[in-house]
């Protein structure tokens, strides 16, 4: 009875975080300049990345593999946004300035 | 499904490769290096080498990354443009590749449980670790025990190494932390930093002493043990990393970690054994195979750890 139910929620998160991935790529390709590359993959990553260890946690069900990703997940959600935030820092002290739609002002 | 696997992985593998090639930037050629390592860890574990792709996630795409990185900042990051033509290089290449292919033809294939390799001296290390050794991680027990003159071989090398680039390139002491303007800024970089650190290290230990049982050893430990103070470094100045992990000791630590090493071999010839036979080192020779082999693996984790740090501070302390 659990079991189908876990597999169903596990590929739920699985794909999940396989589409957000995806987006994610796309917006690296897509996004015109640094800044916003970047926060299309600190976004993404840090959701995608995660659904899919809560996928898979489904799929160790209640061990110690569960556990370890669970520390994955946690240090994937401190470690993915700072390091994000240090490389916009870094960008914006070397003067790297950020793409603006100036139609509207002018 | 596992062939798709290592199809993709082979592919994404050659096309890094061919970016590395054209890419002029130094900068990113550096980060496509540690993309290359962590594409090459993970058909590591496709192959389940577990130990290797450990080693190689650890040391290729973190730690060398890092040096490469800081051998950038230290020169410049576009690549000189070559006078010559590329026609000889190419040719030798091409030659050297298609002998290096026929080479492979005369291999076993891929799996083939009749190779040699399968046959002569892993099938004996797969059957005799339980009773001899008693370490659940087979690797761990080849790479200390059975082979342990090649380990202490390995070990001398990167103590050589480190040895090397302090010749080399020689050391300045900071006397005091020179901080770049922008780094006060980084509050979240810091309080990020100070959070992982000692989660950082407790995981080095735990790869240190846990090689037995699981993937991990003194290598890999040693490595994430010192990018633990390579991160407290960049978030908080080298000159404070030092306060806590000065470069005198680091010389002390990376000769006390080859001499604890032969000294478990010494102990073995002293005690009426061979050197390096760790059976004699406890009543039981299983328990001593533990003992001998947990010795080792610390003495291999501190002259790693010392070694990156040594030439990590080699690097950074050039640059002002």
């Amino acid at each position: 009875m659990m079991q189908p139910l876990l597999d169903v929620l596990s590929w739920i998160c699985l794909l999940g975080g396989a589409i957000f991935l995806l987006i994610g790529a796309i917006g690296v390709l897509r996004f015109p300049d640094f800044y916003t590359r970047l926060h299309a993959v600190s976004v993404c990553d840090t959701l995608g990345a995660g659904l899919v260890l809560v996928g898979l946690m489904f799929q160790g069900g209640l061990s110690l593999v569960t556990v370890k990703l669970l520390l994955i997940f946690y240090f994937m959600m401190f470690s993915g946004p700072t390091a994000v935030h240090a490389l916009a820092q870094a960008a914006l002290q070397s003067k790297l300035k950020p793409v603006v739609d100036d139609r509207e002002s002018q | 499904m596992e062939h798709l696997i290592d199809i993709v992985l082979l592919g994404l593998l050659m096309i890094t490769g061919f970016a590395i090639v054209r890419m002029k930037s130094l900068l990113a050629v550096a980060m496509l290096t540690s993309i290359y390592s962590l594409l090459s860890a993970s058909l590591f574990v496709v192959l389940d080498a577990v130990d290797v792709a450990l080693t190689e996630a650890a040391i290729g795409a973190g730690i060398s990354t890092i040096l490469m990185l800081a051998t950038v900042a230290l020169t410049s990051d576009r690549e000189k443009t070559s006078q010559h033509t590329p026609l000889l290089p190419l040719a030798v290449v091409t030659v050297t590749g298609a002998a290096l292919i026929y080479g492979t033809l005369d291999m076993p294939h891929y799996g083939d449980p009749a190779a040699p390799v399968h046959q002569q001296a892993a099938s004996a290390y797969l059957h005799d670790t339980p009773a001899e050794i008693g370490v659940p991680n087979v690797v761990t027990s080849v790479l200390a025990s059975y082979r342990g003159y090649d380990t202490l071989g390995e070990v001398t090398v990167i103590f050589t190494a480190g040895a090397g680039v302090l010749a080399l390139l020689g050391y300045r002491t900071r006397r005091r932390n020179i901080e770049g303007p922008g780094i006060r800024k980084l509050v979240v970089l810091r309080v990020i930093a100070k959070l992982f650190f000692p989660l950082i290290l407790l995981f080095a230990l735990y790869v240190l002493f846990h090689g037995d049982y699981g993937p991990g050893g003194g290598f890999q430990a040693g490595v994430i043990f010192a990018t633990g103070f390579i991160l407290y470094a960049l978030a908080f100045g080298l000159g404070n990393a030092q306060r806590v992990i000065p470069q005198p000791l680091l010389r002390i630590m990376a000769a006390v970690g080859v001499l604890i090493y032969a000294a478990v071999g010494i102990e073995g010839i002293l005690l009426g054994g061979k050197f390096l036979e760790y059976g004699v080192l406890a009543d039981d020779p299983v328990t001593g195979q533990h003992l001998g082999i947990m010795l080792i693996e610390l003495g291999v984790g501190i002259t790693v750890a010392a070694v990156m740090l040594i030439i990590y501070y080699s690097f950074v302390s050039r640059r002002d």
